[in-house]
Protein backbone atom coordinates (compact mmCIF):
# COMPACT_ATOMS: atom_id res chain seq x y z
CA UNK A 1 0.00 0.00 0.00
CA UNK A 2 1.54 3.20 -1.22
CA UNK A 3 0.49 6.45 1.01
CA UNK A 4 1.04 9.40 -0.33
CA UNK A 5 2.29 11.23 3.00
CA UNK A 6 2.14 14.87 1.69
CA UNK A 7 -1.65 14.01 1.11
CA UNK A 8 -1.68 12.98 4.63
CA UNK A 9 -0.44 15.46 6.26
CA UNK A 10 -2.44 18.18 3.93
CA UNK A 11 -5.76 16.35 5.40
CA UNK A 12 -4.55 16.02 8.91
CA UNK A 13 -5.92 19.29 10.03
CA UNK A 14 -8.95 18.48 8.71
CA UNK A 15 -9.30 15.42 10.45
CA UNK A 16 -8.64 16.79 13.93
CA UNK A 17 -11.39 19.24 13.40
CA UNK A 18 -13.61 16.36 12.64
CA UNK A 19 -12.59 14.32 15.30
CA UNK A 20 -13.23 17.02 17.91
CA UNK A 21 -16.67 16.99 16.47
CA UNK A 22 -17.49 13.96 16.53
CA UNK A 23 -16.15 13.78 20.00
CA UNK A 24 -18.13 16.56 21.09
CA UNK A 25 -21.26 15.37 20.09
CA UNK A 26 -20.18 11.73 21.21
CA UNK A 27 -20.09 12.99 24.64
CA UNK A 28 -22.72 14.97 24.96
CA UNK A 29 -25.12 13.01 23.47
CA UNK A 30 -23.77 10.11 25.87
CA UNK A 31 -23.84 12.04 28.71
CA UNK A 32 -27.65 12.72 27.86
CA UNK A 33 -27.89 9.01 27.29
CA UNK A 34 -26.74 8.03 30.47
CA UNK A 35 -29.42 10.53 32.27
CA UNK A 36 -32.17 9.46 30.39
CA UNK A 37 -31.19 5.85 30.39
CA UNK A 38 -31.10 6.01 34.65
CA UNK A 39 -34.10 7.89 34.42
CA UNK A 40 -36.22 5.36 32.52
CA UNK A 41 -34.51 2.12 34.52
CA UNK A 42 -35.45 4.00 37.87
CA UNK A 43 -39.14 4.24 36.30
CA UNK A 44 -39.10 0.81 35.17
CA UNK A 45 -37.59 -1.06 37.98
CA UNK A 46 -40.18 0.78 40.49
CA UNK A 47 -42.61 -0.41 37.99
CA UNK A 48 -44.28 3.38 37.95
CA UNK A 49 -47.74 3.11 36.48
CA UNK A 50 -48.74 4.98 33.07
CA UNK A 51 -44.81 6.49 33.32
CA UNK A 52 -43.69 3.08 32.42
CA UNK A 53 -45.24 2.09 29.45
CA UNK A 54 -44.77 5.07 27.52
CA UNK A 55 -40.70 4.32 28.67
CA UNK A 56 -41.60 0.88 27.38
CA UNK A 57 -42.79 2.57 23.78
CA UNK A 58 -39.54 4.66 23.76
CA UNK A 59 -37.24 1.88 24.03
CA UNK A 60 -38.92 -0.32 21.67
CA UNK A 61 -38.97 2.59 18.78
CA UNK A 62 -35.66 3.63 19.56
CA UNK A 63 -34.48 0.02 19.76
CA UNK A 64 -35.98 -1.07 16.67
CA UNK A 65 -35.01 1.87 14.30
CA UNK A 66 -31.49 2.56 12.57
CA UNK A 67 -29.71 6.17 13.80
CA UNK A 68 -29.72 7.61 10.46
CA UNK A 69 -33.75 7.10 10.31
CA UNK A 70 -33.76 9.00 13.74
CA UNK A 71 -31.65 11.55 13.07
CA UNK A 72 -33.77 11.88 9.37
CA UNK A 73 -36.88 12.95 11.64
CA UNK A 74 -34.86 15.13 14.19
CA UNK A 75 -33.44 17.35 11.04
CA UNK A 76 -36.35 17.03 8.75
CA UNK A 77 -39.56 16.67 10.65
CA UNK A 78 -38.95 18.30 13.64
CA UNK A 79 -38.65 22.01 12.23
CA UNK A 80 -42.14 21.23 10.16
CA UNK A 81 -43.77 21.02 13.21
CA UNK A 82 -41.94 24.16 14.41
CA UNK A 83 -39.20 22.75 16.72
CA UNK A 84 -35.75 24.01 15.07
CA UNK A 85 -32.71 22.39 15.33
CA UNK A 86 -29.42 22.84 13.80
CA UNK A 87 -27.35 19.83 12.83
CA UNK A 88 -25.04 20.16 15.81
CA UNK A 89 -27.99 19.63 18.39
CA UNK A 90 -29.43 17.03 15.67
CA UNK A 91 -26.88 14.50 16.29
CA UNK A 92 -26.28 14.97 20.47
CA UNK A 93 -30.25 14.86 20.61
CA UNK A 94 -29.74 11.56 17.74
CA UNK A 95 -27.23 9.83 19.62
CA UNK A 96 -29.16 10.58 23.28
CA UNK A 97 -32.20 9.40 21.77
CA UNK A 98 -30.65 6.15 20.65
CA UNK A 99 -28.23 5.62 23.93
CA UNK A 100 -31.15 6.08 26.13
CA UNK A 101 -32.78 3.38 25.41
CA UNK A 102 -29.68 1.17 25.20
CA UNK A 103 -28.25 2.59 28.74
CA UNK A 104 -31.85 1.93 29.85
CA UNK A 105 -31.87 -1.69 29.51
CA UNK A 106 -28.58 -1.81 31.00
CA UNK A 107 -29.38 -0.38 34.11
CA UNK A 108 -32.37 -2.02 34.20
CA UNK A 109 -30.84 -5.84 34.58
CA UNK A 110 -28.46 -4.15 36.66
CA UNK A 111 -31.02 -3.12 39.09
CA UNK A 112 -33.17 -6.43 38.42
CA UNK A 113 -29.49 -8.84 39.12
CA UNK A 114 -29.63 -7.01 43.22
CA UNK A 115 -31.65 -9.60 44.99
CA UNK A 116 -34.60 -8.42 47.10
CA UNK A 117 -33.06 -8.92 50.07
CA UNK A 118 -30.67 -6.26 49.79
CA UNK A 119 -33.23 -4.10 50.00
CA UNK A 120 -35.31 -5.69 52.44
CA UNK A 121 -32.38 -5.58 55.10
CA UNK A 122 -31.78 -1.72 53.95
CA UNK A 123 -35.01 -0.76 54.60
CA UNK A 124 -34.85 -3.28 58.23
CA UNK A 125 -32.12 -1.15 59.39
CA UNK A 126 -34.06 1.71 59.19
CA UNK A 127 -32.95 3.41 55.97
CA UNK A 128 -35.42 5.30 54.09
CA UNK A 129 -36.49 3.79 50.34
CA UNK A 130 -34.65 7.14 48.60
CA UNK A 131 -31.19 5.88 50.55
CA UNK A 132 -31.75 2.35 49.69
CA UNK A 133 -31.77 3.48 46.82
CA UNK A 134 -28.63 5.84 46.80
CA UNK A 135 -26.54 4.19 49.13
CA UNK A 136 -27.16 0.22 49.20
CA UNK A 137 -28.90 -0.54 45.55
CA UNK A 138 -27.69 2.10 42.90
CA UNK A 139 -24.24 1.43 43.82
CA UNK A 140 -24.51 -2.19 42.91
CA UNK A 141 -26.63 -2.06 40.32
CA UNK A 142 -24.32 0.35 38.35
CA UNK A 143 -21.30 -1.87 39.17
CA UNK A 144 -22.92 -4.59 37.62
CA UNK A 145 -23.83 -2.12 34.35
CA UNK A 146 -20.11 -1.14 33.68
CA UNK A 147 -19.15 -4.25 31.71
CA UNK A 148 -22.62 -3.55 29.14
CA UNK A 149 -22.09 0.36 30.16
CA UNK A 150 -18.67 0.32 28.29
CA UNK A 151 -20.17 -1.84 25.31
CA UNK A 152 -22.84 0.78 24.88
CA UNK A 153 -20.39 3.96 24.55
CA UNK A 154 -18.22 2.28 22.44
CA UNK A 155 -21.07 1.49 20.24
CA UNK A 156 -22.50 4.63 20.48
CA UNK A 157 -19.13 6.08 18.93
CA UNK A 158 -19.19 4.34 16.45
CA UNK A 159 -22.79 5.09 15.60
CA UNK A 160 -21.39 8.81 15.14
CA UNK A 161 -20.92 7.73 11.76
CA UNK A 162 -23.63 8.32 10.08
CA UNK A 163 -23.79 12.20 11.32
CA UNK A 164 -22.55 13.03 7.71
CA UNK A 165 -25.77 12.48 6.34
CA UNK A 166 -27.29 15.36 8.17
CA UNK A 167 -23.91 17.74 6.71
CA UNK A 168 -22.29 17.73 10.13
CA UNK A 169 -18.69 17.82 8.93
CA UNK A 170 -17.58 14.67 11.79
CA UNK A 171 -15.03 12.16 10.21
CA UNK A 172 -16.81 10.19 7.64
CA UNK A 173 -18.05 13.65 6.07
CA UNK A 174 -14.55 14.63 5.97
CA UNK A 175 -13.77 11.49 4.49
CA UNK A 176 -16.28 11.09 1.81
CA UNK A 177 -15.69 14.86 1.35
CA UNK A 178 -11.98 14.09 0.40
CA UNK A 179 -12.87 11.22 -1.74
CA UNK A 180 -15.27 13.11 -3.92
CA UNK A 181 -12.57 16.28 -4.39
CA UNK A 182 -9.39 14.25 -4.69
CA UNK A 183 -10.23 10.55 -5.34
CA UNK A 184 -7.06 9.65 -2.84
CA UNK A 185 -9.44 6.95 -1.09
CA UNK A 186 -6.49 5.46 0.29
CA UNK A 187 -5.04 8.08 1.98
CA UNK A 188 -8.48 9.34 3.04
CA UNK A 189 -9.53 6.24 4.11
CA UNK A 190 -6.52 5.22 6.33
CA UNK A 191 -6.87 8.44 8.38
CA UNK A 192 -10.50 7.27 8.69
CA UNK A 193 -9.62 4.54 10.77
CA UNK A 194 -6.62 6.09 12.22
CA UNK A 195 -8.97 8.72 13.68
CA UNK A 196 -11.54 6.10 14.92
CA UNK A 197 -9.16 3.75 16.53
CA UNK A 198 -7.47 6.80 18.20
CA UNK A 199 -10.90 8.11 19.71
CA UNK A 200 -12.01 4.30 20.78
CA UNK A 201 -9.03 2.52 21.72
CA UNK A 202 -8.61 4.73 24.96
CA UNK A 203 -12.20 3.98 25.59
CA UNK A 204 -11.92 0.43 25.20
CA UNK A 205 -8.91 0.86 27.53
CA UNK A 206 -10.58 2.59 30.43
CA UNK A 207 -13.65 0.65 29.77
CA UNK A 208 -11.25 -2.30 30.73
CA UNK A 209 -9.94 -0.34 33.76
CA UNK A 210 -12.94 0.33 34.96
CA UNK A 211 -14.58 -3.28 34.77
CA UNK A 212 -11.54 -4.39 36.47
CA UNK A 213 -11.83 -2.14 39.31
CA UNK A 214 -15.46 -3.19 39.74
CA UNK A 215 -14.66 -6.60 39.76
CA UNK A 216 -12.19 -6.09 42.58
CA UNK A 217 -14.54 -3.80 44.79
CA UNK A 218 -15.84 -6.53 46.90
CA UNK A 219 -18.57 -8.41 44.82
CA UNK A 220 -20.08 -12.04 44.35
CA UNK A 221 -21.51 -13.94 48.13
CA UNK B 1 -48.62 -5.24 84.87
CA UNK B 2 -45.84 -6.37 82.92
CA UNK B 3 -44.88 -3.94 79.91
CA UNK B 4 -45.58 -5.27 76.75
CA UNK B 5 -42.73 -4.05 74.07
CA UNK B 6 -44.74 -5.99 71.19
CA UNK B 7 -48.59 -6.71 70.64
CA UNK B 8 -49.55 -9.32 67.51
CA UNK B 9 -53.72 -8.99 67.74
CA UNK B 10 -55.41 -11.13 64.96
CA UNK B 11 -52.51 -10.81 62.15
CA UNK B 12 -53.84 -12.11 59.02
CA UNK B 13 -51.98 -12.49 55.85
CA UNK B 14 -52.76 -13.82 52.39
CA UNK B 15 -50.55 -14.39 49.39
CA UNK B 16 -53.88 -14.48 46.68
CA UNK B 17 -55.80 -17.40 48.04
CA UNK B 18 -53.55 -18.61 50.25
CA UNK B 19 -53.91 -17.92 53.87
CA UNK B 20 -50.52 -18.19 55.68
CA UNK B 21 -51.05 -16.65 58.77
CA UNK B 22 -54.95 -17.05 60.54
CA UNK B 23 -55.32 -14.42 63.31
CA UNK B 24 -52.53 -14.96 65.20
CA UNK B 25 -52.00 -13.19 68.54
CA UNK B 26 -49.24 -12.98 71.16
CA UNK B 27 -47.58 -10.34 73.20
CA UNK B 28 -44.01 -9.77 73.87
CA UNK B 29 -42.65 -8.34 76.97
CA UNK B 30 -39.44 -6.21 77.21
CA UNK B 31 -36.33 -8.64 77.72
CA UNK B 32 -38.22 -12.06 76.80
CA UNK B 33 -36.81 -13.89 74.30
CA UNK B 34 -39.47 -15.70 72.15
CA UNK B 35 -38.37 -18.84 70.22
CA UNK B 36 -40.64 -19.63 66.92
CA UNK B 37 -40.99 -23.14 65.49
CA UNK B 38 -42.51 -25.04 63.43
CA UNK B 39 -42.74 -27.09 60.35
CA UNK B 40 -40.85 -25.66 57.15
CA UNK B 41 -43.69 -23.20 55.15
CA UNK B 42 -45.94 -22.45 57.85
CA UNK B 43 -45.35 -19.11 57.98
CA UNK B 44 -42.67 -18.63 60.68
CA UNK B 45 -40.55 -16.01 57.81
CA UNK B 46 -43.84 -14.02 57.18
CA UNK B 47 -45.03 -13.88 60.41
CA UNK B 48 -41.25 -11.83 60.86
CA UNK B 49 -41.44 -9.92 57.69
CA UNK B 50 -44.73 -8.79 58.90
CA UNK B 51 -43.61 -7.75 62.51
CA UNK B 52 -41.40 -5.23 60.41
CA UNK B 53 -43.82 -4.17 57.88
CA UNK B 54 -41.74 -5.89 54.74
CA UNK B 55 -45.03 -7.60 53.98
CA UNK B 56 -48.29 -5.58 54.21
CA UNK B 57 -51.10 -7.47 56.22
CA UNK B 58 -54.57 -8.36 55.35
CA UNK B 59 -56.33 -7.83 59.17
CA UNK B 60 -55.31 -7.31 62.55
CA UNK B 61 -52.45 -5.38 63.33
CA UNK B 62 -48.61 -4.87 64.80
CA UNK B 63 -47.86 -2.86 67.88
CA UNK B 64 -44.70 -1.66 69.30
CA UNK B 65 -45.43 -0.30 72.07
CA UNK B 66 -48.21 1.87 71.39
CA UNK B 67 -47.55 2.87 67.48
CA UNK B 68 -48.68 0.81 64.79
CA UNK B 69 -46.06 -0.61 62.43
CA UNK B 70 -47.38 -0.93 58.68
CA UNK B 71 -46.05 -0.59 55.33
CA UNK B 72 -46.73 2.77 54.32
CA UNK B 73 -47.69 4.26 58.02
CA UNK B 74 -46.26 6.97 59.41
CA UNK B 75 -43.39 6.83 60.99
CA UNK B 76 -42.32 3.12 59.60
CA UNK B 77 -38.42 4.42 59.08
CA UNK B 78 -38.02 5.50 62.75
CA UNK B 79 -40.13 2.27 63.82
CA UNK B 80 -38.21 0.48 62.03
CA UNK B 81 -34.86 1.34 63.62
CA UNK B 82 -36.72 0.07 66.72
CA UNK B 83 -36.93 -3.57 65.27
CA UNK B 84 -33.85 -5.29 64.28
CA UNK B 85 -33.33 -8.12 61.77
CA UNK B 86 -31.44 -10.69 60.50
CA UNK B 87 -32.08 -12.58 57.91
CA UNK B 88 -30.71 -16.34 56.93
CA UNK B 89 -28.38 -15.15 54.45
CA UNK B 90 -27.03 -12.92 52.04
CA UNK B 91 -27.93 -9.88 53.70
CA UNK B 92 -24.39 -7.54 54.07
CA UNK B 93 -24.30 -5.23 51.46
CA UNK B 94 -21.51 -6.60 48.98
CA UNK B 95 -20.23 -3.63 48.04
CA UNK B 96 -19.45 -1.99 51.78
CA UNK B 97 -16.67 -3.07 54.25
CA UNK B 98 -17.61 -4.78 57.30
CA UNK B 99 -17.55 -1.26 59.01
CA UNK B 100 -19.40 0.44 56.39
CA UNK B 101 -21.90 -1.97 56.27
CA UNK B 102 -22.42 -1.37 59.95
CA UNK B 103 -22.14 2.02 60.27
CA UNK B 104 -24.17 3.38 56.93
CA UNK B 105 -27.71 2.88 58.79
CA UNK B 106 -26.59 5.07 61.81
CA UNK B 107 -24.53 7.65 59.93
CA UNK B 108 -27.16 8.00 56.87
CA UNK B 109 -30.68 7.23 58.62
CA UNK B 110 -30.23 8.37 62.38
CA UNK B 111 -27.59 11.08 61.40
CA UNK B 112 -25.24 9.96 64.16
CA UNK B 113 -21.44 11.05 64.24
CA UNK B 114 -19.26 9.01 62.48
CA UNK B 115 -16.43 8.99 65.20
CA UNK B 116 -19.33 7.87 67.65
CA UNK B 117 -20.54 5.01 65.39
CA UNK B 118 -17.42 3.87 64.13
CA UNK B 119 -16.21 3.60 67.80
CA UNK B 120 -19.26 1.82 68.69
CA UNK B 121 -18.87 -0.29 66.01
CA UNK B 122 -15.41 -1.46 66.52
CA UNK B 123 -16.85 -2.28 69.94
CA UNK B 124 -19.82 -4.59 69.19
CA UNK B 125 -16.92 -6.01 66.24
CA UNK B 126 -14.57 -6.97 69.09
CA UNK B 127 -17.46 -8.70 71.62
CA UNK B 128 -17.76 -10.76 68.54
CA UNK B 129 -14.37 -11.41 67.57
CA UNK B 130 -14.60 -10.11 64.29
CA UNK B 131 -12.31 -6.74 65.01
CA UNK B 132 -9.43 -7.66 62.50
CA UNK B 133 -12.18 -8.00 59.79
CA UNK B 134 -13.56 -4.37 59.82
CA UNK B 135 -12.13 -3.03 56.86
CA UNK B 136 -12.56 -6.98 54.71
CA UNK B 137 -15.59 -7.32 52.41
CA UNK B 138 -18.36 -9.58 53.13
CA UNK B 139 -17.01 -11.99 50.06
CA UNK B 140 -13.66 -12.44 52.34
CA UNK B 141 -15.66 -13.28 55.18
CA UNK B 142 -16.77 -17.46 56.09
CA UNK B 143 -20.33 -17.74 56.49
CA UNK B 144 -20.34 -17.54 60.31
CA UNK B 145 -18.34 -14.62 60.74
CA UNK B 146 -20.69 -13.01 57.99
CA UNK B 147 -23.86 -13.80 59.98
CA UNK B 148 -22.45 -12.22 63.32
CA UNK B 149 -21.63 -8.85 61.24
CA UNK B 150 -25.26 -8.75 60.58
CA UNK B 151 -25.99 -9.17 64.35
CA UNK B 152 -23.50 -6.66 64.73
CA UNK B 153 -24.83 -4.08 61.95
CA UNK B 154 -28.55 -4.79 63.33
CA UNK B 155 -27.19 -4.03 67.24
CA UNK B 156 -25.60 -0.75 66.33
CA UNK B 157 -28.63 0.88 64.82
CA UNK B 158 -30.32 0.57 68.73
CA UNK B 159 -33.31 -1.54 68.16
CA UNK B 160 -35.34 -2.76 71.25
CA UNK B 161 -36.37 -5.60 69.04
CA UNK B 162 -34.32 -7.91 67.41
CA UNK B 163 -35.98 -10.35 65.00
CA UNK B 164 -33.81 -13.61 63.89
CA UNK B 165 -35.36 -15.96 60.62
CA UNK B 166 -32.78 -18.64 61.11
CA UNK B 167 -29.49 -17.29 60.73
CA UNK B 168 -27.82 -20.69 61.11
CA UNK B 169 -29.68 -22.66 58.56
CA UNK B 170 -27.28 -21.82 55.27
CA UNK B 171 -24.04 -22.42 57.44
CA UNK B 172 -21.47 -25.16 57.44
CA UNK B 173 -22.17 -27.45 61.07
CA UNK B 174 -18.61 -25.71 62.78
CA UNK B 175 -20.12 -22.58 62.31
CA UNK B 176 -23.29 -22.28 64.19
CA UNK B 177 -22.15 -22.50 67.14
CA UNK B 178 -20.32 -19.16 67.50
CA UNK B 179 -23.68 -17.83 65.75
CA UNK B 180 -25.60 -19.52 67.80
CA UNK B 181 -22.98 -17.82 71.12
CA UNK B 182 -23.54 -14.13 70.47
CA UNK B 183 -27.51 -14.72 70.24
CA UNK B 184 -26.80 -16.59 74.18
CA UNK B 185 -24.82 -13.53 74.97
CA UNK B 186 -27.42 -11.07 73.59
CA UNK B 187 -30.11 -13.10 75.35
CA UNK B 188 -28.08 -12.66 78.37
CA UNK B 189 -27.90 -8.75 78.27
CA UNK B 190 -31.94 -8.40 78.55
CA UNK B 191 -32.06 -7.98 74.96
CA UNK B 192 -35.88 -8.34 73.96
CA UNK B 193 -35.72 -11.41 70.93
CA UNK B 194 -37.92 -13.41 68.31
CA UNK B 195 -35.78 -15.92 67.13
CA UNK B 196 -37.03 -18.51 64.26
CA UNK B 197 -35.23 -21.43 64.36
CA UNK B 198 -34.46 -25.29 64.22
CA UNK B 199 -31.99 -25.84 66.58
CA UNK B 200 -33.64 -27.28 68.90
CA UNK B 201 -31.48 -27.22 71.90
CA UNK B 202 -30.67 -23.97 71.09
CA UNK B 203 -34.22 -23.11 71.57
CA UNK B 204 -34.46 -24.89 74.30
CA UNK B 205 -31.77 -23.25 76.45
CA UNK B 206 -32.59 -19.54 75.08
CA UNK B 207 -36.08 -19.06 74.88
CA UNK B 208 -38.45 -17.44 77.85
CA UNK B 209 -41.70 -18.51 75.60
CA UNK B 210 -42.08 -21.08 72.55
CA UNK B 211 -44.34 -20.65 70.14
CA UNK B 212 -45.16 -23.51 67.87
CA UNK B 213 -46.91 -22.18 64.51
CA UNK B 214 -48.89 -25.07 62.40
CA UNK B 215 -50.40 -24.15 59.38
CA UNK B 216 -50.64 -20.60 59.96
CA UNK B 217 -51.80 -20.96 63.16
CA UNK B 218 -50.38 -20.66 66.78
CA UNK B 219 -51.24 -24.18 68.03
CA UNK B 220 -48.69 -24.29 71.25
CA UNK B 221 -47.49 -21.73 73.29
CA UNK B 222 -45.61 -22.61 76.15
CA UNK B 223 -42.14 -22.22 78.10
CA UNK B 224 -39.45 -24.15 77.30
CA UNK B 225 -39.42 -26.96 79.70
CA UNK B 226 -43.19 -27.88 79.47
CA UNK B 227 -42.66 -27.62 75.45
CA UNK B 228 -39.97 -29.73 74.80
CA UNK B 229 -40.74 -31.93 77.54
CA UNK B 230 -44.18 -32.58 77.26
CA UNK B 231 -45.98 -30.94 74.80
CA UNK B 232 -49.36 -30.63 74.69
CA UNK B 233 -50.67 -30.61 71.19
CA UNK B 234 -50.26 -33.81 69.17
CA UNK B 235 -49.06 -32.01 66.09
CA UNK B 236 -46.32 -30.30 68.92
CA UNK B 237 -45.60 -34.01 69.37
CA UNK B 238 -45.13 -35.26 65.68
CA UNK B 239 -43.27 -32.33 65.03
CA UNK B 240 -40.34 -32.77 67.92
CA UNK B 241 -40.24 -36.37 66.72
CA UNK B 242 -38.99 -35.41 63.25
CA UNK B 243 -35.88 -34.67 65.30
CA UNK B 244 -35.53 -37.46 67.34
CA UNK B 245 -33.95 -40.70 65.59
CA UNK B 246 -34.46 -44.55 67.08
CA UNK B 247 -31.07 -46.56 67.96
CA UNK B 248 -31.17 -49.22 64.60
CA UNK B 249 -28.52 -50.81 66.40
CA UNK B 250 -30.41 -53.80 68.16
CA UNK B 251 -31.54 -54.41 64.25
CA UNK B 252 -30.84 -58.03 63.19
CA UNK B 253 -28.77 -58.56 60.67
CA UNK B 254 -29.55 -58.49 57.06
CA UNK B 255 -29.16 -61.84 54.83
N1 LIG C 1 -43.76 -13.80 48.40
C1 LIG C 1 -44.59 -14.85 48.49
N2 LIG C 1 -45.54 -15.05 47.56
C2 LIG C 1 -46.38 -16.10 47.64
N3 LIG C 1 -46.37 -17.01 48.63
C3 LIG C 1 -45.44 -16.89 49.58
C4 LIG C 1 -44.50 -15.80 49.57
N4 LIG C 1 -43.69 -15.92 50.64
C5 LIG C 1 -44.10 -17.02 51.29
N5 LIG C 1 -45.14 -17.60 50.67
C6 LIG C 1 -45.86 -18.81 51.12
O1 LIG C 1 -46.21 -18.62 52.47
C7 LIG C 1 -46.06 -19.81 53.19
C8 LIG C 1 -45.19 -19.55 54.40
O2 LIG C 1 -43.88 -19.21 53.99
P1 LIG C 1 -42.74 -18.87 55.03
O3 LIG C 1 -41.54 -18.55 54.22
O4 LIG C 1 -43.23 -17.86 55.97
O5 LIG C 1 -42.55 -20.25 55.77
P2 LIG C 1 -41.48 -20.65 56.86
O6 LIG C 1 -42.24 -21.13 58.03
O7 LIG C 1 -40.54 -19.55 57.08
O8 LIG C 1 -40.76 -21.88 56.16
P3 LIG C 1 -39.22 -22.33 56.26
O9 LIG C 1 -39.06 -23.04 57.57
O10 LIG C 1 -39.07 -23.24 55.10
O11 LIG C 1 -38.37 -21.11 56.16
C9 LIG C 1 -45.51 -20.84 52.25
O12 LIG C 1 -46.56 -21.65 51.83
C10 LIG C 1 -44.97 -20.03 51.10
O13 LIG C 1 -45.12 -20.74 49.91
MG1 LIG D 1 -38.48 -19.26 56.67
Amino acid sequence: MDLNTEVLTQYLPLYQKAAVLTVKIGYFGIVLAIVIGLFCALIQYHKIPVLRRIIAVYIEISRNTPLLIQLFFIYYALPKIGISTNAESCGVAGLAFLGGSYMAEVFRSGLEAIPPIQKESAYSLGLSPLKTMFHVILPQAVSISVPGFVANVIFLLKETSVFSAISLMDLMFTAKDLIGLHYNTIEALFLLVVFYLIILLPVSVLGSLLERRVRHAGFGS
Amino acid sequence: MAEHLLTVRGLTKRFGSNTVLKDISFQVERGEVIVVIGPSGCGKSTLLRCINALEPIEGGEVLLENDVVNPGGKNLIELRQKIGMVFQSYDLFPHLTVLKNITLAPMKAQKRKKAEVEAEAMALLERVGLKDKAQSYPRELSGGQKQRVAIVRALCVHPELLLFDEVTAALDPEMVREVLDVMLNLAATGKTMIIVTHEMRFARAIADRVLFLDGGDIVEEAPPERFFTAPETERAKRFLETFEFKSVKARPATP
